[in-house]
């Protein structure tokens, strides 16, 4: 990117993330303030709303979106991770018991220099503040101030050799503290998986925080994947691994209903999930679905040509 | 057990005030304490009123055997006012689908109920509760006549099995809950048939045989 900007603010530090979240709520009061000559009528002290978990630095992007984040407490309350129950209230509940020390991600397979990475050494890595549209298959979106760095920083470490296609990414499995690994709702671990193109995609991150601090482990703590144009599901939390394949993988979601879980899973109005329409969604934390989902999640001046001549609807 | 016409009325009014704790609850939610409704607060209303509307579909099929295996003739005098409270949940659930999921947009809502067999099944559902719940009113029944009143209230066996398809075909992957809903009408809707058969078998036999 030839487009440098300081690294040192992040929105947290602008605007007090409680403070920013009642702005409407701060503007009525303040002007009501100005009407009646009672300052007392302002909000008091804003504290942090945050979890107050360990600080990450990391530099502005100008891939963010200008769009207003989610609420902090949304994103960390309304999660699916089904290794941790399947109600979106249960990983905030279930996930705090995952195992994170030691944390090491192993990158293996079609690779000329296979590496097990420790989380101390992806920490290193040069980190960015990525605003992102979150859009569940789900047909709600968040927006989400990650912070991670590019997938294409972990390839050029292992340097992929000619026949690495596919990058497949596979979840934690801790049956011992995973409450919703002993149903067979889904084949564990969870595999996901890209093409190799989509994987070195500038837009492809590795996160490992969000909200300028580390990630809550019910959003995939401590390291777990973003692909803003695909739908959440393809974005797997808490990676173990990472193999460089040249079959194309089969992915959890595939195996469970093939019929509604594609490969590609780019966020698109025009194909329908079977039982539901994609061509609304709901920006949590509204009540009507009132937004018009866009084609790859309003990412496709930058993702539309990695699908030149490809059949959407069949490579759904 | 027998019960006064005060106790009746003092009870028949407070199972219709808990009837509706579960709405106050989400208008409570929807509008004074976000926080009961989390992050997405139609899904959770949706959610809700349907549960509800199965939960009050089970209850009312509980009524027959209940008052059967306790002996309870009065409680048949709550079972209106259940069903009409199932009928009431599942229009409320219907409300949110339209409003909330598609936005009041007419066309969109046709072809999702013809296209989508969990939500043609739910419509359905709620469809044949109509006219039970139009015909509910002791002048109905008497125009009716009471034969061809319990004929057309038989529906509920249909509707019941419905519902919980709705809810089992909604469902991504993790089957428990839709599977207790369908336990649960299985019993009720297998005690009728076991009677119905012991009656049907005993009744040449013993004539005066006490229904079970």
């Amino acid at each position: 990117m030839l487009i440098k900007r300081p690294n040192d603010i992040l929105p947290s530090d602008i605007t007090d993330l409680k403070f920013y979240q009642r702005r409407r709520e701060f503007m009525k009061l303040a002007a009501a303030g100005s009407i009646l000559g009672a300052s007392s009528l302002l909000p008091p002290e804003a504290g942090a709303q945050t979890a107050g978990l360990a600080k990450l630095n990391a530099a502005k992007s100008p891939l963010s979106t200008v769009e207003a984040p989610t609420a902090y407490k949304h994103v960390v309350s309304y999660n699916n991770f089904y290794e941790f129950g399947t109600d979106k209230a249960d990983p905030a509940v279930h996930a705090k018991n995952l195992k994170l020390k030691p944390w090491t991600v192993v990158v293996e397979g079609e690779v000329k220099k296979p590496r097990t990475l420790g989380i101390e050494e992806l920490l290193k890595l040069s980190l960015e503040e990525r605003v992102y549209r979150m859009r569940c298959v789900e047909a709600w979106s968040m927006v989400i101030p990650w912070i991670g760095f590019e997938f294409n920083q972990i390839a050029k470490l292992v340097e992929p050799t000619a026949n690495a296609k596919f990058v497949e990414f596979v979840t934690a499995y801790q049956p011992e503290v995973m409450n919703g690994v002993r149903l067979p709702v889904l084949e564990w671990p969870y595999v996901e998986a890209l093409r190799i193109d989509e994987a070195m995609h500038p837009l492809t991150i590795m996160s490992v925080g969000l909200y300028g601090e580390v990630l809550p482990n019910q959003n995939g703590a401590p390291v777990r994947l973003v692909v803003p144009w695909k739908y959440g599901f393809k974005s797997g939390k808490s990676i173990v691994r990472i193999r460089f394949v040249e079959k194309q993988p089969k992915t959890a979601w595939e195996k469970a209903g093939p019929n509604e879980y594609g490969f590609y899973s780019n966020v698109n109005p025009d194909v329908d999930h079977p039982r539901w329409t994609q061509k609304r969604e709901r920006r949590i934390p509204d009540f009507f679905a009132s937004k018009q989902t866009q084609l790859f999640n309003g990412y496709g001046d930058q993702v539309a040509k990695l699908y030149a001549g490809m059949d959407l609807k069949k490579f759904f | 057990m027998q019960l006064s016409p005060a106790k009746l009325t003092i009870l028949k009014v407070a199972v219709f005030a808990l009837a509706l704790v579960p709405l106050a609850r989400l208008v409570a939610g929807a509008l004074v304490f976000p926080e009961w409704l989390g992050a997405n607060p139609a899904e959770f209303i949706t959610r809700a009123t349907g549960d509800w509307t199965l939960r009050f579909l089970l209850i009312t099929l509980a009524v027959t055997p209940l008052r059967k295996l306790t002996g309870w003739g009065w409680l048949l005098r709550f079972r209106r006012m259940l069903g009409l409270f199932t009928f009431f949940y599942g229009v409320v659930h219907l409300a949110s689908y339209v409003s909330f999921d598609h936005v009041f947009e007419l066309g969109e809502i046709i072809k999702d109920i013809i296209k989508r067999p969990f939500i043609t099944v739910g419509f359905g559902a709620l469809l044949l509760m109509l006219p039970l719940a139009v015909t509910s009113t002791n002048a109905m029944v008497r125009r009716l006549g009471a034969a061809r009143w319990l004929k057309l209230h038989r529906l509920i066996y249909v509707i019941g099995p419905l519902g919980v398809l709705h809810f089992w075909w909604m469902v991504k992957r993790d089957l428990t809950e839709p599977v207790i809903y369908a336990l649960i009408l299985a019993l009720l809707l297998g005690y009728r048939l076991v009677v119905k058969l012991r009656e049907s078998c005993a009744a040449p036999a013993t004539v005066a045989r006490k229904p079970a």
